[in-house]
């Protein structure tokens, strides 16, 4: 009983995730109906709570603390649309079954996740959009 | 001694269970000590600028001193622990038949605490239980680690396997994924080792302290977001098991120092 209400809050929670829809091999429209903030997104890229940096390196000058689990994210808004970009950042494994990048909007189907962060996507629907907006800038 | 040594590697071969894809072969198998710098290896190596070494001499004078209401030492009982402790936590964590399940060297050293000496059980990363647990191992410094080889052990490597295995946390990332997969690459500019715990309890100089396998195994859980077992748990246990089998053969470091 407790687990069985325990599940119904959890899926509550997860349900209040903005709905998307997924064209192809991405997201064509904003997850907030607007578009990004670039330089909140470069910030955020940066953050080492977003993560971002932990695996990937990028045209960070500014920082050594960067990751090499991961391609580099110079150019990486030549080799993908917004809409790719997008669909990546919500759910990696659409693109790699396998992949290690988490699904950062996203908050079902994961196991013992700590109370802090149960129910919760790694990153809400805005700072997605500044991000997407902030790779679709990296153009070498 | 060369045939000897043939025999023993041909048996170690016969009994070794099958690896699974992407687990570490025995002879590619590294300590954490060998990703470090210079100066860190040079911290380990020299007994007198190793930190950890100042709870092994606190070990040492608390393995002498009578304890609890039954008023004994565990030297009263165990004699030098130069010779009756050695080897012995390169097999721990080890089944105990009476609960029927791995104790850890912690656990074991409470346990005889309890039954032994009628003292309260310490508890877990206080610097007592620290120091009279890296007293110990430290007897087995440049021992192989044996930890598993125990048949009745043999479900339990299972179980720590399979947690290694698990994806977890809101990162959804499993041990495997850091430990067998990218070791020798970088996270956040820091070298990502193969997670070996050859070295317990040791000194990390983030911790300014000395810790155990169990705090480090935590750290790494809180790290992808997963809710951290409990210290003691049996699942912390299992993987502590599992850990000590994968790293089989490697030799005991204790006390190890760490980034
Ligand atoms: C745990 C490691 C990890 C983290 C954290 C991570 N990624 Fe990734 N990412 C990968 C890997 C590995 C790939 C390569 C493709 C694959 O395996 O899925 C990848 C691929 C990508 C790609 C496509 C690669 C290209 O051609 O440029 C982009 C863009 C990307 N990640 C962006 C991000 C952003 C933005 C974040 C933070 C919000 C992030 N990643 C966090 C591991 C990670
Ligand atoms: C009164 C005697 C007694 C005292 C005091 C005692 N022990 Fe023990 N110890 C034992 C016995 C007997 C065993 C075998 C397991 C059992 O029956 O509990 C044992 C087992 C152990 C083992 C496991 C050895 C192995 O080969 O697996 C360790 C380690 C150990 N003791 C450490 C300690 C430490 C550290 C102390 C002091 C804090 C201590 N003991 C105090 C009697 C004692
Ligand atoms: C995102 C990558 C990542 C994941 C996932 C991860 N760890 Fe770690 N782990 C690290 C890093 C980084 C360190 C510190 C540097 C090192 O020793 O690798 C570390 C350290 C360790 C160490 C200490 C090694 C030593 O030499 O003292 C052990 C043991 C360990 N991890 C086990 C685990 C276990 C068990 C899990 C799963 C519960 C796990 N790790 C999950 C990244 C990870």
């Amino acid at each position: 009983m407790i687990a069985l209400s325990l599940a119904l809050a959890a899926s509550a929670r997860a349900e209040e995730l903005l709905p998307y829809t997924i064209v192809n091999d991405g997201i064509p429209a904003s997850l907030t109906g607007a578009p990004g903030d670039v330089a909140r997104g470069r910030a955020l890229v940066l953050a080492r709570t977003t993560t971002c940096i932990l695996c990937h390196s990028g045209p960070f000058p500014e920082t050594r603390f960067q990751g090499d689990l991961a391609p580099d994210l110079t150019g990486a808004g030549n080799r993908w649309s917004a809409s790719q970009l997008r669909l990546r950042l919500v759910d990696a494994s659409r693109f790699n079954p396998d992949t290690i990048m988490p699904s950062y909007y996203r908050a079902d189907g994961l196991v013992r996740v700590g109370r802090n962060f149960a129910g919760k996507p790694i990153l809400s629907a805005a700072e997605i959009e500044d991000i997407v907006a902030f790779l679709a800038t990296l153009r070498d | 001694m060369i045939s000897w040594r043939a025999i023993a590697v041909a048996t170690l071969f016969a009994v070794a269970p099958a690896l699974l894809a992407g687990e570490i072969p025995p002879d590619a198998r590294r300590s954490g000590y060998t990703f470090m710098g210079p100066d860190t290896r040079a911290m380990q190596d020299d007994d007198t600028s190793n930190p950890g070494m100042l709870f092994v001499l606190d070990g040492e004078a608390l393995w002498a001193k009578k304890t609890g209401s039954a008023n004994r030492a565990c030297a009263d009982c165990h004699g030098d622990a130069r010779s009756s402790m050695k080897g012995v936590a390169a097999r721990y964590p080890a089944f105990d038949k009476a609960i029927g399940r791995p104790v850890t060297l912690d656990q074991r050293i409470n346990l005889c605490r309890a039954d032994h000496q009628q003292a309260a059980p310490l508890p877990y990363e206080d610097r007592e239980l620290l120091a009279l647990s890296a007293f110990v191992a430290h007897q087995s410094r440049g021992i192989p680690i044996t930890a598993g080889d125990d048949p009745q052990a043999k479900p339990f490597v299972a179980q720590g396997r399979a947690l290694f295995m698990q994806r977890e946390g809101q990162l959804n990332l499993a041990c495997t994924n850091c430990h067998d997969d990218n070791f020798d690459k970088r996270l956040a500019g820091a070298p990502i080792t193969q997670g070996q715990p050859t070295g317990y309890p040791l000194y990390r100089l983030e911790w300014q302290t000395l810790g155990s396998l169990e705090r480090r195994l935590r750290s790494c859980m809180t790290g992808v977001r997963a809710q951290a077992y409990d210290y003691g748990s049996p699942e912390l246990v299992a993987l502590e098991l599992y850990l000590m089998s994968r790293a089989r053969g490697l030799p005991m470091e204790t006390p190890a120092v760490r980034p």
